[in-house]
């Protein structure tokens, strides 16, 4: 069993938790996800890694609802426990494994959208903790949805906030950001996109223009995470690719997102499906295990 | 009674068990058991046993379940295997003991692997357990993966003395017997989770949820957890597709994703969440064990179940009791056929499946005579749903983090067949992960001669 430290909301439908796993805190690395099943009848549910404490020996989450399963984990509190929390999957990012010096003269910028804020957080930290300082956007539908801005303010080197009502802060979608940032004369070596797949979609589409190599975290469906099924391949350049284990990070701007954004609705159910239609389409981070 | 022939087995009518996920075999009982040993000729020279990867005494065995002595009969089974419920439902006995069998010559072979499964049965059934060690040497053992290799290998440690933990991946131990092999042919509550208890009452651990390669590395198992020997029994996990086009659409599946989400998430149950969409007309692409089964699955799931297969009847690999059961459910054979296209609609779903029929021409390496295309006689099937279970390969995820552990070009990892060594010191291999896809069978026969061979190297340490 795996105990859950602390469960916190960070808005009506997002919310976090600190979860007990040792071994998945000691490996943890950026850009690596978990699998969590809530008990014995759950479904396996992939997260990516939030934070992770190696000391406390915790694992942080930050978890949307969006079907059954996901409005079923925000019920549970401090206390309560995980069945099954198996990790960390997939590859790091792979600056993690770069050239220090190189790493250091480069100009990062991380692109998080909604709930993909959250897996861009370890990175932006990790690069902090290096030394580096990256420039964030970060983008929401409306003011409630902004999660983890004090956290990413702390180790952004700027922070940009947007949200597509114009809500809070700034008015509009990280794509027009990014253009002003790019116009204003900024120069970035590498972009990080994590968000819904439209999302990165999008940025991609921008960014390929722009000349700026971009990796993006895809969250397809899975099952075991370990490359066993075969559930989350993707098209990326002309090959298939298994996402837990040769991602979840690929080359966005050969991703076929169009296949991939398909693929994903394979499991909607009636019901999930309202759900997203009510509140965004095909827009959400996916990893809901039922989507 | 025809001493010729077999005393027959008890079994769900097909329409009945069609619909249903309860096993198809009822076994026999202790009459017909006893009927069925009195057949054996307790051969001096016992071919049977030779043709056993892990030399159960049959005879012996079987001599006991002739004189209604079951409770020993199972000490007997107990000094070679460790998992014989499971072995007795799915060895491919035709090809090894029955096979050897000296009434089949003239008639039908002693049906061993049904009374393997008796004699099992009964001891789970009136609580006998296998015996254990009472002496701990306190060494610490690590075994990677809790399928057929990795118990076998574990048991025997543990009832050598060792201190033995077995590292799955997964959130249930017990590889493809869990995850692959369906309800209906090996029951997960009943059987598998009995015989694992099994192993575990022999004093082995069992930890769930660690990824040897991603948790923990074998050498960090070796470093700063204080394991002596390793195990490695990782299986052949990774499924194969057949590189058509449109092999990504939404309805096309491995026959590993199928099965897993239908026998480890059970979500062929209503009160299980993971979902399953079983599909109305499918396609099963394959002809081993694992099309078998994914086939009946979605037999059973109600959808109409075809099994596209480019060779002919003769070399399909499968089981002969699984083909002829399938084919008893209504599951429909497409021989000489294969796909060339999967058809996709606007939505991304499978709509059809183009294929091609075959001919067989000259043998191959092998010895199967291999398939060739009949120019001009493609056809399209109608398909919502394509499962496609071609073969799979060794997992890279152990090899790729493990300096110095060779694999071969098959991507599986080097080890002797003799006692299992790898060319890494203190750690062994066996099982799928070593073989590539084979038999539980073999599978346990590799974790046992490991077990010997981590007994023996500790011993020189
Ligand atoms: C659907 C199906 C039907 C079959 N039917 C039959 C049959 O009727 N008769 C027969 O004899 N054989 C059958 N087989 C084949 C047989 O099941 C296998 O040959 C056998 O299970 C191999 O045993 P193993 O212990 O080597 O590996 P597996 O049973 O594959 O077990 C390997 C275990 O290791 C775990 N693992 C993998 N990587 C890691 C890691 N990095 N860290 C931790 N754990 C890890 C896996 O999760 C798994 O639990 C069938 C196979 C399938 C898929
Ligand atoms: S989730 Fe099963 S192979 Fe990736």
């Amino acid at each position: 069993m795996y105990k859950i430290l602390k469960a916190q909301n960070l808005a009506s439908n997002i919310f976090l938790m600190d979860v007990e796993a040792k071994r998945v805190a000691s490996a943890a690395q950026p850009g690596q996800f978990v699998i969590v099943k809530i008990d014995e009848k759950g479904e396996r549910i992939p997260l990516t890694i939030c934070d992770y404490d190696r000391e406390k020996g915790t694992v942080t989450i930050v978890v949307q609802t969006i079907g059954a399963s996901t409005v079923r984990m925000q019920k549970l509190k401090a206390g309560d426990s995980f069945r099954d929390f198996v990790g960390p999957l997939g590859k790091p990012s792979e600056f993690i494994n770069e050239d220090p010096d190189s790493l250091k003269r480069k100009k990062i910028l991380f692109v998080g959208g909604g709930l993909g804020t959250a897996p861009v957080y370890p990175q932006v930290k990790w690069l902090h903790e290096h030394g580096i300082d990256a420039d964030v956007i970060v983008g929401a539908k409306t003011k409630d949805l902004v999660i983890l801005e004090d956290e990413m303010e702390k180790v952004a080197g700027n922070l940009y906030i947007t949200t597509d009502d114009g809500s809070y802060k700034r008015k509009g979608m990280v794509t027009e950001v990014i253009k002003d940032l790019v116009e204003k004369g900024n120069k970035y070596d590498v972009c990080v996109a994590i968000g819904p797949m439209i999302m990165m979609k999008f940025v991609c589409l921008l960014t390929k223009e722009l000349g700026i190599p971009t990796i993006v975290s895809m969250n397809p469906i899975m099952v075991d995470g370990t490359g066993m099924c075969g559930a989350c391949r993707l098209i990326v350049g002309d090959e298939v690719k298994f996402a837990c284990v040769d991602g979840p990070e690929f080359d966005g701007h050969l991703v076929d997102f169009d296949q991939a954004m398909k693929r994903q609705n394979l499991y909607k159910t009636e019901e999930g499906r309202a759900m997203l239609r009510e509140q965004e389409g095909d827009t959400h981070h996916g990893g809901c295990g039922s989507c | 009674m025809d001493v010729m022939k077999k005393v027959p087995v008890r079994e769900q009518d097909p329409k009945v068990r069609a619909t249903n996920f309860d096993e198809v075999c009822l076994g026999y009982n202790k009459e017909e058991a006893m009927e069925e040993a009195s057949r054996c000729l307790n051969c001096k020279n016992a071919q049977c046993v030779k043709a056993c990867p892990v030399s159960i005494d049959i005879p012996g065995f079987i001599s006991k379940v002739k004189d209604g002595d079951f409770e020993e009969a199972g000490y007997v089974i107990g000094e070679s295997s460790s998992l014989p419920a499971i072995c007795g439902r799915v060895c491919p006995q035709e090809s090894q003991c029955e096979g050897k069998c000296i009434r089949g010559i003239k008639g039908e072979a002693v049906s061993i692997g049904k009374l393997e499964r008796f004699v099992a049965d009964y001891a789970r059934e009136n609580g006998i357990k296998p015996k254990k060690c009472e002496t701990s040497n306190g060494r610490k053992v690590a075994v990677i993966g809790s399928g057929p290799a990795g118990l076998t290998c574990a048991g025997d440690l543990a009832k050598m003395g060792y201190d033995v933990t077995i590292f799955e991946a997964l959130h249930e131990p017990g590889g493809v017997l869990v995850y692959g092999i369906p309800e209906f042919r090996l029951p997960k509550e009943d059987v598998v989770k009995k015989e694992i208890e099994n192993v575990m009452s022999l004093g082995v651990k069992i930890e769930t949820n660690v990824v040897i390669g991603k948790s923990v590395t074998i050498d960090e198992l070796m470093d700063n957890e204080g394991f002596e020997a390793v195990f490695i029994g990782s299986g052949a996990g990774l499924p194969r597709f057949m590189g058509i086009p449109g092999e990504t659409a939404s309805g096309v599946y491995s026959a590993n994703e199928y099965l897993t989400r239908s026998n480890l998430m059970k979500a062929f149950r209503d009160d299980y969440d993971t979902p399953i969409n079983p599909g109305k007309k499918v396609a099963v692409v394959g002809g081993g064990n694992v099309a078998m089964d994914a086939a009946r699955t979605a037999l059973r799931l109600g959808a109409d179940v075809h099994i596209v297969y480019r060779r002919s009847e003769e070399e399909l690999p499968a089981r002969v009791e699984e083909v002829h059961h399938a084919k008893e459910e209504g599951i429909v054979f497409d021989l000489l056929t294969n796909p060339t296209e999967i058809l996709v609609d606007e939505n991304g779903w499978v709509c059809g499946m183009k294929c091609i029929r075959m001919e067989l021409g000259e043998p191959d390496e092998s010895g199967r005579r291999s398939p060739v295309e009949i120019p001009g006689s493609e056809f399209t099937i109608d398909v919502d749903t394509v499962i496609m279970s071609l073969g799979t390969s060794p997992n890279p995820l152990i090899s790729s983090t493990t300096e110095g552990l060779e694999t071969n070009r098959r991507k599986c990892i080097v080890a002797s067949e003799e006692d299992g060594k790898t060319s890494k010191e203190g750690v062994f291999a066996g099982g799928d992960a070593v073989t590539g896809a084979a038999t539980v069978i073999l599978a346990m026969g590799a974790g046992k001669a490991a077990a010997k061979g981590i007994d023996e190297y500790l011993r020189n340490k």
